[in-house]
């Protein structure tokens, strides 16, 4: 069956760290870094289950600042 | 399959539109005012109407709004966007003209413009953020804070003995014979953000048409002034927000006519 594989960038330095993808991400592929900063002070999304990314884009359509770039791949 | 190979043999689903610049905008971390000008830019986009497009910004949070969306933009005086918008549609028919608003800007001060310009049928389309309170000063009323609701300057809580009802500008507007396509809309869930998009689309595209005045309220968060993480005023949106402010169509009589 044909499956789809995704995988997101995030622009960790524009990133406020809202956390508005981490919830609407329905795979929790997302999280908040724990300690980690930019250079703003935020802590920034990042992928922690990137196995599991479909490349639905709910998190980047959620993402106020638009720091998230969506890629998608159908693999057999 | 690993994550690199992904990003270099696959497609783009979803990238932040070319419109909207590398600017880092002020808006605070998950306010609706960066969806919505995502959207909007995604919109202009879509249409073609890059090079065509006049916006005004209003006075409020969204003030500086020009500084992130790369079209012409006019900077109105505080409420005074829709008469503006009205001179310069009015001067370049050919252009996609819209104003957007916040609700003290557009609710309060600009009352007067706002109804007057959407009575006259100006082929303009006005974007009002409603998040029931003044976000860029500090959290007080606005017209539109619901009732019980606690503000800066309401510490109780809104009062109706104190000050009086809220106001459903949208509710006015499709009463008014000059506009065309009035509706409400939400951008705090996926569905919601693509449904307010396609809202604005069809907005932009009766403008165009000459159809008539419109306007999309946007009901937002204000997660600063609210005080609550962005998460949380999501949530209490849909369930304080959407009870007064019920979403969906109020007027659309651009496909009759």
């Amino acid at each position: 069956m044909a499956k789809m594989k995704g995988a997101t960038v995030v622009d960790t330095e524009r990133c406020k760290g809202c956390n508005l993808c981490v919830v609407a991400c329905p795979l929790d592929v997302l999280a908040l870094t724990g300690k980690e900063v930019n250079r703003k002070g935020y802590n920034f999304a990042h992928e922690v289950l990137a196995d599991t990314c479909t490349g639905c884009a709910s998190c980047a359509t959620v993402c106020p600042d638009g720091c998230i770039t969506v890629y998608r791949l159908k693999t057999e | 399959m690993t994550r690199e190979e992904i990003i270099e043999k696959g497609q783009v689903v979803y990238k932040k539109p070319a419109l909207l610049n590398d600017t880092p905008m002020h808006y605070c971390p998950g306010c609706s005012h960066g969806v919505v000008h995502k959207l909007v830019a995604e919109v202009i986009e879509e249409m073609g109407m890059t090079d065509k497009t006049v916006a005004i910004s209003p006075v409020g949070c969204a003030v500086f709004a020009y500084k992130y969306i790369d079209v012409d933009w006019q900077e109105a005086a505080h409420g005074r966007a829709p008469a503006l918008a009205s001179a310069v549609k009015r001067l370049w028919p050919d252009r996609l003209v819209f104003t957007y608003q916040g609700d003290g800007d557009l609710a309060c001060i600009g009352t007067a413009e706002t109804i007057h310009a959407l009575n006259r049928a100006e082929n303009i389309t006005i974007i009002f953020i409603n998040n029931a309170i003044y976000g860029m000063t500090g959290g007080q009323m606005a017209p539109t804070t619901l009732l019980g609701m606690k503000t800066a300057t309401c510490p109780y809580g809104r009062e109706v003995s104190l000050h009086g009802y809220p106001l459903k500008m949208t509710e006015i507007a499709a009463t008014l014979d000059g506009t065309c396509y009035v509706t409400r809309q939400s951008v705090h869930s996926v569905a919601a953000i693509n449904r307010a998009k396609k809202a604005i689309r069809k907005a932009f595209e009766y403008s165009m048409q000459g159809k008539g005045s419109n306007l999309v309220e946007i009901v937002s968060t204000c997660n600063s002034g609210w005080k609550m993480s962005p998460e949380k005023a999501n949530k209490w949106m849909e369930e304080n927000m959407f009870e007064f402010y019920h979403l969906g169509d109020l007027k659309d009589t651009g496909a009759v006519k």
